[in-house]
């Protein structure tokens, strides 16, 4: 069947079962453009930066578990998308990006509006392609979808030039995609798995250390199983937080810098840890020599690049977590004999990592003053966890992952890997794109939010109402939190005392605005906003002093934590 | 420690640039790097010596073999293969020393390919202590301009690396041909 490019391009999204793009226009999406006015069955987000579109649609696709897309424009629509496109690659989200680009007569002659988008985000996609016929395009769009959600997933990008849009091609769909030089791996060696299980039987002193490959893998309910079956405690990562339940007794919290006290023992005393989709970032790990120095390590990813790149593996397991854990849950009941002796034989040490979490919870000083973890305890009280959660980075981020109890997958959008201030407010509208009846709150700092705050009238335009709750301390707090810590409490660059009035910037963009600035008001404005049914900004004038505990200085071992 | 490693890809545009800005991304080095088309179209050929200490080594292999583009990684080491290199070097010639450039030169099966009034220039193919050997022997006489290839590499025997197929260690034969 003939068709213009334009058109190949959204019967192939069709195809793909896209619904929503997430998308900003310019002179070399024109044809695209024109083709989707008369495409209702695909939703179309326009937002107010190129960067805010692929953090949306990097939201959609961590909330959904869908492939996000976004489509933009050349130059400097393509250069925008650079640190969405970093932060899904570092968290491996599956997105694809389509970049319109110059004629292809013109690509190389510094046209206008031209960059070499392939060239520029090369080291921070999975994989890229400049569409150079037309009659490659359905195939390339369906090789990006693939490439994008299958093994380790990731951020693709699609360089469709305008003539390639324009030009009149053959639309022909195919089923099946063959790769010769991609071929991932899922199923984990049944050798491997079954020394693991042996490893693990014969140790008194188990710990899961679980990661985002668990959300990505949809192997939440097999770690469950697991976890319980031999009762052995489980850490998350920030990427894995919601991966187990966050109130389940055998859940220590997050490990690592901000982690919890039991969780960072339990890692340091080990005699195994089992890893499973998480990739031992420094953040996590701390000082590398002395993490689990006394442990056996049993590594599951689905990437073999991540086994042994920071910490020497014992057992590796290359495949996909939900695969390898369902796998030795049968294995288990398989040969019984291996295990028999469990939970019972590591009772002690369960014992001592309850005694941890009792002895050193995660707390604050309660001075009367307001409080941001006291502020997240509310939401979590007042959404009992049903919520999706996105944050901004910084101390935000760190205090909602502490204090907020992410009960299932799925249920928080943050950028772990890249670290990426104003990810999160662009992310929860994209969230919200996906789940028009449920609740999304953006933890917001004051500083973060200033970052991608035009996505605001993205919201109102959209009538998505998304709640941004501003942990306002007139800093950027978490770099403060370094400068009062280890640079004698100069504090350069992070007064943030020029802010906008918050209340009156939402109601400027058509958004409603609370401020919140004594403990006894927190409950009420909160039940309020969330009940409004309108984009939403809260002003929280929290303690500006408030730093973010346990602690882990950089370079620092696990063991040595900085406590309240 | 010094590898040599041949990665087979696919014949388009943009892989070389894939390849090496993983190396330079990442801290890895790239000693030399040669790249040509194979039997099969298709197909291509990089010859990549690096160094690096075993750890560097695997995580080169490894993110290599991560790249979509790339279709097979071999590392050479361990396994008995064979590796040349090119060099054009242009050399002083005058009266005196064309009779011992020309003598050097077929000791060591290299050719002459251009000559002029005052200069030689010299092909010589070898693994890389025979094309050191030449190059300290005519130093004296004047070097002008040198351009050299990396090294490409091959498994000595009837072993082949193919796209489809996993190879196996290489045999002995012909163990010493050359």
């Amino acid at each position: 069947m003939k068709k213009t490019g334009a058109q190949i391009f959204i019967e192939s999204l069709r195809m793909e079962g896209v619904d929503t793009i997430f998308c900003y226009p310019g002179g070399a999406t024109l044809y695209i453009t024109d083709a989707l006015y008369y495409a209702s069955d695909i939703k179309q987000i326009i937002v107010r930066h190129e960067q805010g579109a692929v953090h949306a649609s990097d939201g959609y696709s961590r909330a959904s578990g869908k492939v996000g897309v976004s489509l933009v424009t050349s130059g400097p629509g393509a250069t925008n998308t650079v640190t969405g496109i970093a932060t899904a690659y570092m968290d491996s989200i599956p997105l694809v990006i389509f970049s319109c680009q110059v004629n292809t007569m013109l690509i190389g002659n510094d046209a206008f509006q031209e960059a070499d988008i392939i060239g520029i985000t090369r080291p921070c996609t999975k994989h890229s392609y400049l569409v150079r016929d037309v009659n490659d395009l359905a195939r390339i769009i369906k090789e990006a979808f693939y490439i994008a959600r299958s093994g380790r997933p990731g951020p693709v990008l699609v360089d469709i030039p305008k003539d390639v849009s324009a030009n009149i091609g053959e639309f022909k769909y195919t089923d099946k995609v063959s790769i010769r030089s991609y071929k991932p791996t899922y199923i984990g060696h049944a050798g491997q798995i079954k020394k693991a299980i042996k490893l693990i039987a014969s140790s008194k002193r188990p710990v899961l250390y679980t990661g985002g490959g668990i959300i990505s893998s949809g192997a939440s309910a097999e770690l469950l199983k697991f976890a319980e079956k031999l009762s052995i405690p489980v850490t998350n990562t920030l990427m894995g937080l919601g991966g187990f339940p966050g109130n389940h007794p055998l859940f220590l919290g997050m490990l690592g810098m901000h982690g919890t006290y039991a969780a960072n023992m339990a890692i340091t005393e080990s005699d195994v840890v089992i890893a499973v989709g998480a990739r031992f970032d420094d953040r996590a790990t701390g000082k590398v020599d002395e993490f689990a120095a006394h442990a056996k390590i049993i590594h599951v990813d689905i990437d073999p690049t991540s086994i042994s790149k920071n910490i020497k593996v014992d057992i590796p397991i290359v495949g996909d977590s939900r695969h390898v854990l369902k796998k030795m849950l049968d294995f288990i009941e398989e040969d019984k004999e291996d295990t028999k002796d469990y939970p019972a034989s590591i009772s002690e040490w369960t014992k001592q990592t309850k005694k941890w979490q009792k002895e050193y919870p995660l707390t604050y000083l309660k001075d009367g003053t307001l409080k941001p973890q006291y502020v997240i305890e509310k939401i979590f009280e007042l959404t009992k966890g049903k919520a999706i959660i996105a944050t901004e980075v910084g101390q935000n981020q760190m205090w909602t992952a502490q204090f907020y109890k992410f009960l299932k997958p799925r249920s928080i959008l943050t950028s772990g890997g890249l670290g990426t201030m104003g990810y999160g407010f662009p992310a929860s509208i994209g969230a919200q794109v996906a789940f028009p009846d449920k609740l999304v709150i953006n933890m917001a700092g004051d500083g973060s939010i200033q970052m991608n705050i035009q996505e605001l009238a993205t919201a109102v335009q959209f009538n998505l109402p998304v709640k941004v709750v501003i942990l306002n301390n007139r800093y950027l707090g978490m770099v403060r939190q370094w400068q009062e810590l280890f640079y004698e409490k100069r504090y350069n660059w992070t007064q943030m005392d020029h802010a906008p009035d918050f209340v009156k910037l939402a109601e400027a963009y058509g958004a409603a605005g609370y401020r919140i600035e004594k403990e006894d008001e927190v409950e009420t404005v909160l039940k309020e906003a969330f009940q409004n049914g309108r984009p939403t900004l809260i002003d929280v004038r929290i303690n500006p002093d408030e730093s973010v505990y346990p602690m882990v200085p950089a370079g620092a071992p696990l063991s040595e934590m900085l406590l309240v | 420690m010094r590898h040599t490693i041949s990665v087979l890809v696919e014949n388009e545009f943009g892989v070389l640039s894939r390849i090496a800005g993983l190396f330079s991304g990442r801290g890895f080095n790239i000693e030399s790097l040669c790249v040509a088309e194979t039997l099969d179209p298709t197909i291509s050929t990089m010859t990549i010596v690096t160094n690096g200490n075993d750890a560097i080594l695997e995580q080169i292999l490894k993110q290599l073999n991560k790249l979509i583009n790339v279709i097979k990684v071999i590392d050479f080491q361990g396994l008995d293969y064979v590796s040349r290199e090119m060099v054009l070097v242009k050399v002083h010639a005058d009266e005196k020393t064309r009779e011992e450039l020309l003598r050097m030169t077929e000791i060591f099966r290299g050719k002459i390919i251009d000559v002029s009034l005052k200069t030689y220039t010299i092909m010589i193919t070898g693994d890389e202590e025979k094309i050191k050997a030449f190059l300290n022997l005519i130093k004296p006489l004047g070097i002008k301009e040198l351009v050299r290839t990396g090294p490409i590499a091959m498994i000595r025997g009837d072993k082949t690396i193919k796209a489809s197929e996993k190879h196996s260690k290489g045999g002995e034969d012909g163990k010493n041909v050359l």
